[in-house]
């Protein structure tokens, strides 16, 4: 039954998106099908929209991560939820030998973490793509080296990406608050490689600060392609740009 | 202060504009460049003339320039400022040096790339006084002294650019320049924080210097976009997650009492 109706879903959307193409004659044709599918027993609100969008946290649809300056706000949302899931898991299961000072330090990077996202959610309203699953089976949380490494590798992906992501924000009050967080993100870069090579330069080490003295930066349909094998849910990113 | 302020500005070269903020981006975005941004990382040879032609296609606007300015005199004060510890005999501890040679590498480059951004357009270099005219007479014999100083300043570049990224919004490149200093900038401040035995953030205005509190007015805001996030976390995490801007007054009277007027 369920297979069904799904495959009718699949149908429905590709009339759907002939639709957007061919303009209102078709679009009786639309109106039509939908009333068969309510007939069967699809949902009425079940996706068929006249934009051809796909509707968000759907079972079988890729999050879509909206257009314009939400479509940049949802990338940050997106990784901020993944960093917050990662350090609730370090904090939920801290690696053998943690000391009291790593574990103060990465539990204010979890709250920082959690602001961010919580902040995001509240700021995109019903904008907001959905709460993503996340997969750390690559991580183990056991090993101090593979929780910091892993740390290490998100902080300054972060960065790299609120930096290429900043001249896509039309809204200079959004680029305010991005250059907010970004700095934040950084010091916690910076924090997490003194903790894995302390006192060295490696905390703004020359494998992420150029010759010009300039940080990491990443496009954000780069940092996405970085991050989405972290994230379970199935993200369109198709619409990020690529420089 | 004022007198201070008055040094400063008088090393810019186009003060009366500085407070000149850009509403909105232009409708018409540069670009284009980015094909010349992988040559900057792969040819260092060639970066001041491929810097130049990158970023200063026709005269840079003055909404742009006096932004950039000011972030020139903060990177003179702090290149300055390293180079001055790092020549005073018995100051760094060995076990720390590596680190301050790294930032001083640093500040060293955002000079030269900001000078090479500004072409004739580029600041005067103040005459620099490590001392903060006397707020801190023994910042070059005392380590403690100069490692609170050095967080000051850093955090003082952290809160200046991020202050200017509007400024500078209209151009698609010198934004991301300005981005991408900034976040070396907060590396800077998190790790000589990490040096004095502290976390790496800063706590609502919080600072153990008196004479720094200028530094951190203001950094207790927890309202971002009309959302107030002191009650997610509690309000300490709530302050360390959002660094805050200073504006150009703010940002002027802290670099004045490092800066003992222009070399004409």
């Amino acid at each position: 039954m369920f297979r069904k109706l799904d495959t009718g879903d699949e149908e429905l959307r590709f009339l759907s998106r002939l639709t957007q193409v061919k303009g209102r004659r078709t679009f009786l044709t639309w109106s039509g099908v939908t009333i068969a599918a309510v007939a069967v027993g699809c949902k009425a609100d079940d996706g068929l929209q006249p934009s051809g969008r796909s509707p968000r946290g759907g079972a079988t649809e890729p999050v879509d991560l909206g257009t314009g300056d939400f479509l940049v706000l949802n990338f940050a949302y997106a990784l901020e939820q993944l960093e917050a899931a990662f350090y609730t898991q370090v904090i939920a299961s801290p690696f053998s030998g943690i000391t009291d000072e790593e574990s103060s330090l990465l539990d204010d990077v979890r709250k920082h973490e959690l602001i961010h996202r919580d902040f995001f959610k509240a700021a995109l309203g019903s904008s907001a793509i959905p709460a993503l699953e996340v997969d750390f089976t690559d991580v183990d949380f056991g090993s101090r080296q593979s929780v910091l490494e892993t740390a290490r590798t998100f902080e300054d992906l972060g960065v790299s990406a609120y930096n290429g992501a900043g001249k896509y924000l039309e809204n200079l009050d959004y680029l305010l608050v991005a250059g907010k967080i970004v700095s934040v993100e950084a010091r916690h870069a910076a924090a997490i490689r003194d903790l894995l090579a302390p006192k060295t330069a490696a905390f703004a080490g020359d494998d992420v600060v150029d010759e010009q003295g300039l940080d990491v930066v990443n496009t954000p349909a780069d940092v996405f392609a970085a991050a989405d094998p972290f994230i379970t849910t199935e993200i369109d990113g198709s619409t990020l740009p690529t420089t | 202060m004022d007198r201070d302020k008055k040094l400063i500005l008088d090393a810019l070269e186009n003060p009366d504009g500085l407070e000149r903020a850009v509403s909105r981006r232009d409708a018409v975005r540069g670009g284009g460049m980015f094909g010349v941004g992988v040559a900057l990382a792969t040819m260092p040879v060639l970066l001041a003339s491929l810097t130049r032609r990158a970023f200063a296609q026709g005269p840079l606007p003055n909404s742009i320039i006096n932004p950039l300015n000011l972030a020139l005199v903060l990177e003179y004060l702090e290149s300055d400022f390293y180079v001055a510890g790092l020549a005073a005999s018995g100051l760094i501890p060995s076990s720390d040096r590596a680190v301050f040679e790294q930032v001083s590498k640093h500040e060293a480059a955002h000079v030269v790339f900001l000078e090479s951004v500004l072409g004739d357009k580029k600041a005067r270099r103040p005459t620099f006084d490590p001392t903060g005219r006397g707020a801190f007479p023994d910042v070059l014999t005392n380590y403690q002294t100069f490692l609170a100083v050095s967080q000051g300043l850093e955090d003082t570049g952290v809160r200046a650019y991020k202050g200017q990224a509007g400024n500078v919004a209209s151009n698609d490149d010198i934004l991301t320049a300005a981005l991408r200093i900034h976040s070396v900038e907060a590396r800077h401040a998190s790790e000589i924080r990490r040096l004095r035995g502290q976390k790496g953030w800063i706590t609502g205005n919080e600072t153990d210097v008196a004479a720094l509190a200028p530094t951190y007015a203001g950094e207790q805001n927890t309202t971002h976009l009309g959302i107030d996030v002191a009650g997610f976390e509690g309000r300490d995490a709530a302050t360390e997650a959002f660094d805050e801007p200073l504006d150009v007054e703010a940002v002027l009277a802290i670099a004045g009492t490092f800066g003992t007027g222009p070399i004409s």
